[in-house]
């Protein structure tokens, strides 16, 4: 048998110990000529990490999971028979398998196929096969080019969902020479991570597209903006450019047709609100990023104040697929509203984790119950997060919403950049409100009254609601205080930063109720420490007095073998009693 | 700490970058992965060299969370706190570190091994809750695990 051994490294596959994985499969294989050993990128199946392909001829025959460094050798040995019953306890199983199965993979198309470290394994995917048709041969004019996008319908895939060709164009139309190209990769929702998977995963692709988008502008110049917390990210896309620019892809008169264009990466920072066009263009000029006012727009006045075209990782890597298909191929899949596939970093209370690449039109029923699993750990689904700070969280009630741009927009939370962290009932979702607003009160940039004091207060109300000391006047302040935040902030962290909070008083108005209630303050998920009671069920207690010896205030008294009870003055509410007993004796209310 | 640091191992840096255009942010990293942090004699040379206010640039660095203007430990913690972290109980790892190490959230232990940051997102979602030690990254953490894990370093450093 003649192949190859492919494992997984991306972020979450080195976390998971791809990398020791990969390791011993090299001692193993270091004297043989006859199987190959390759690095991929990111498959999107991270709950089973690390994962290890075996390829025959380029046919994937098995992939194998939860591997471990003391698996090498029997992997070798069933690769090189073609015999696997020595590693079956390691194949996928089918219902693991079909996770991919329901996917439709555009963006994604290469990611964890493709060696990410090689221009070869690029090209022999099709990689830069779009620019060639553009650039050679016949031909297309940046017209044409801008036409194309216009008919795929493809939108902004970093949260907004701004039809894509409308700025291309825009900044085409845009008088002068010196034009700008910009990556937004300063993936900063909490929750998304699927920019990351692409830059790590297939980088060529980026590259592709943000050539073919420099081309139908008119820039000479592009610019990767990237996230210093993605340090693999940026390796492998700093060799990937060095690759290009060696192979004649980057620099002058590109495949020889006159088309010149540059690249260069720069770092980000730190400061979630670059993820707005107009803060990033600041953090590029050396500055604080702070929002600009708009109009202009940056396609009018950007980087330099020169035009400049802005789009994230995700919609650059449609865009080669969309060239070499055509635009109605990608228009074909997806809603009236909106077209093509969106990719959705699947997590939290969620049995099966990771990316997923679907047509714009299935439900979120479908991606969570479908294609995730359901809920882990037998809770029940309570509620799924989407667009991270800028979203909201939709109740089990509106599993069955279309997941397109109008129709999640109609439940208060957003498309995002596709973000889904499922929630299940131990979730406490005022205790979530307040998660958000710690994080947008902390990246508020400032410029804006409403925005820096208005998210700080809200942050205060929701921290005393959490900490028992709500009252029921709070829930209608909080209301006005997220209406005045969003009519009063010039970007989009501030215009949207209420948005968690209007969502979760929406659809659980009753946990807030509960927790602000001057007769019983409690909450319904059992979540927040300072509204919990704890006492003993005497019927199932046997006085074995490990509670009364975990609990660190001395609060539990009671002697061997006779029920306990809890001081419910002196309890902390530290929970140790709870977790220690083994009884089931101990009730938290 | 502060005091004699050597400031001429920044001349390189601020050569290269002398004729590009707002490459502040930039000068401001490399500065930071040569002493570990900014010291503040090296922002006021900064700011001299660039020919403008040390206000500026300390306006610049302040911005940007990945700045930092005190040492750090030989092993930084970057425990994650983003979303799913968060519904998979970040807060909770947070707790035994925290108990554990006997520091606060952004301290560094007396004995300058181990600094605490508790950061926003890291990407690994699926993986959480997660944290990082320098470069290395550790998934599906439990109280008990992240302790063992820093154990585990501690007792590396007692032996070398």
């Amino acid at each position: 048998m003649s192949g190859y051994i492919a494992v997984g490294q991306g972020s979450c596959g080195i976390a998971a110990g791809a990398a020791n994985v990969y390791a011993a499969l090299s001692e193993k294989l270091a004297d043989r000529a006859d199987i190959a050993l390759k690095t991929v990128g990111c498959i999107g199946m991270c709950w089973l990490e690390p994962i290890v392909d075996l390829y025959d001829n380029d046919c994937l025959t098995a992939r194998l999971v939860h591997v471990s460094p003391a698996d090498a050798d029997r992997i070798v040995t069933a690769a090189e028979s073609g015999d696997l019953s020595g590693i079956a306890d390691l194949v996928i199983t089918a219902e693991d398998s079909a996770f991919l199965a329901k996917q439709t993979r555009i963006a994604l198309r290469n990611c964890g196929i493709i060696d990410p470290t090689s221009l070869e394994s690029a090209r022999a995917a099709g990689g830069y096969s779009a620019l060639a048709k553009i650039l050679t041969g016949e031909g297309m004019t940046p017209e044409q080019v801008i036409e194309c996008i216009k008919v795929s319908g493809l939108a902004g895939r970093g949260g907004a969902g701004f039809p894509t060709w409308f700025k291309w164009n825009a900044a085409r139309q845009a008088p002068g020479d010196e034009k700008y190209l910009i990556c937004n990769a300063d993936e900063g929702d909490p929750g998304a991570f699927m920019d990351r998977a692409v830059i790590e995963s297939d980088p060529h692709t980026l590259i592709e597209g943000m050539l073919i988008a420099a081309y139908a502008i008119g820039a000479r110049e592009a610019i990767v903006y990237v996230r210093a917390e993605y340090p693999l990210a940026i390796k492998r896309l700093t060799r990937a450019i060095g690759q290009a620019r060696e192979a004649g892809l980057i620099g002058d008169n590109i495949m020889g047709s006159g088309f010149s264009c540059d690249f260069r990466i720069k770092a980000g920072a730190g400061a979630f609100v670059c993820g707005e066009e107009t803060a990033l263009i600041e953090s590029l000029q050396g500055s604080r990023g702070m929002p600009r006012l708009k109009p202009p727009f940056p396609a009018q006045a950007g980087y330099w104040y020169k035009p400049s075209n802005i789009n994230n990782v995700e919609t650059f890597a449609n865009v080669a697929w969309i060239i070499s298909n055509g635009g109605a191929a990608f228009a074909a899949m997806g809603t009236p509203d909106s077209k093509g596939t969106k990719v959705f970093a699947l997590t939290g209370k969620v049995r099966r984790s990771g990316l997923v690449e679907i047509p714009m039109g299935m439900t979120l029923r479908d991606v969570i119950f479908g294609i995730g699993g359901g809920i882990r750990g037998g809770g029940s689904f309570k509620a799924v997060q989407m667009g991270g700070p800028s979203g909201g969280c939709i109740s089990a009630s509106l599993l069955d919403t279309v997941i397109d741009y109008k129709a999640l927009g109609a439940t208060g939370a957003i498309m995002g950049s596709g973000g889904m962290v499922v929630m299940d009932d131990s979730t406490c979702m005022v205790s979530m409100a307040k998660f958000f607003l710690d994080f947008t009160a902390k990246e508020s940039c400032g410029k804006c009254v409403h925005c820096r004091i208005g998210t700080k207060r809200m942050q205060e109300i929701l921290t005393r609601i959490v900490a028992g000391e709500g009252v029921p006047e709070d829930i209608g302040l909080l209301e006005e205080l997220c209406l005045a935040v969003r009519d009063g902030a010039l970007c989009g962290l501030g215009q949207t930063a209420p948005n968690p909070v209007l969502t979760t008083l929406r659809y659980f108005r009753g946990e807030f109720e509960a927790h602000t209630d001057p007769e019983h303050r409690r909450c319904p998920a059992h979540a927040c420490q300072a509204l919990l009671t704890y006492s003993v069920d005497a019927e199932k207690c046997r006085g074995c007095t490990l509670c009364a010896k975990k609990c660190p205030v001395g609060a539990i008294s009671g002697t061997v073998k006779q029920p306990h009870a809890i001081d419910k003055d002196r309890c902390i509410r530290c929970g140790q009693c709870y977790a220690a007993c083994r009884f089931g004796a101990v009730i938290k209310d | 700490m502060q005091k004699g640091c050597d400031l001429t191992r920044l001349d390189p840096v601020l050569a290269e970058y002398a004729g590009v255009p707002g490459s502040l942010i930039t000068v401001l990293q490399h500065t930071q992965e040569l002493y570990g942090y900014l010291p503040h004699e090296a922002i006021c040379y900064i700011a001299q060299k660039t020919g403008t206010t040390p206000a500026k640039v300390m306006g610049v660095a302040t911005f940007y969370t990945q700045f930092r203007f005190q040492p750090v430990g030989k092993y930084h913690i970057m425990l994650c706190d983003g979303t799913a972290c968060h519904v998979n109980g970040s807060a909770g790892i947070a707790q035994a570190v925290c108990q554990h190490l006997g520091i606060e959230p952004g301290g560094t232990t007396e004995d300058g091994l181990f600094t605490l940051s508790i950061v926003a997102c890291l990407g690994c979602c699926s993986l959480s809750p997660v944290m990082t030690v320098n470069e290395d990254a550790y998934g599906s953490l439990t109280p008990a695990r992240a302790v063992e894990i820093l154990d585990g370093l501690r007792a590396k450093e007692v032996q070398a």
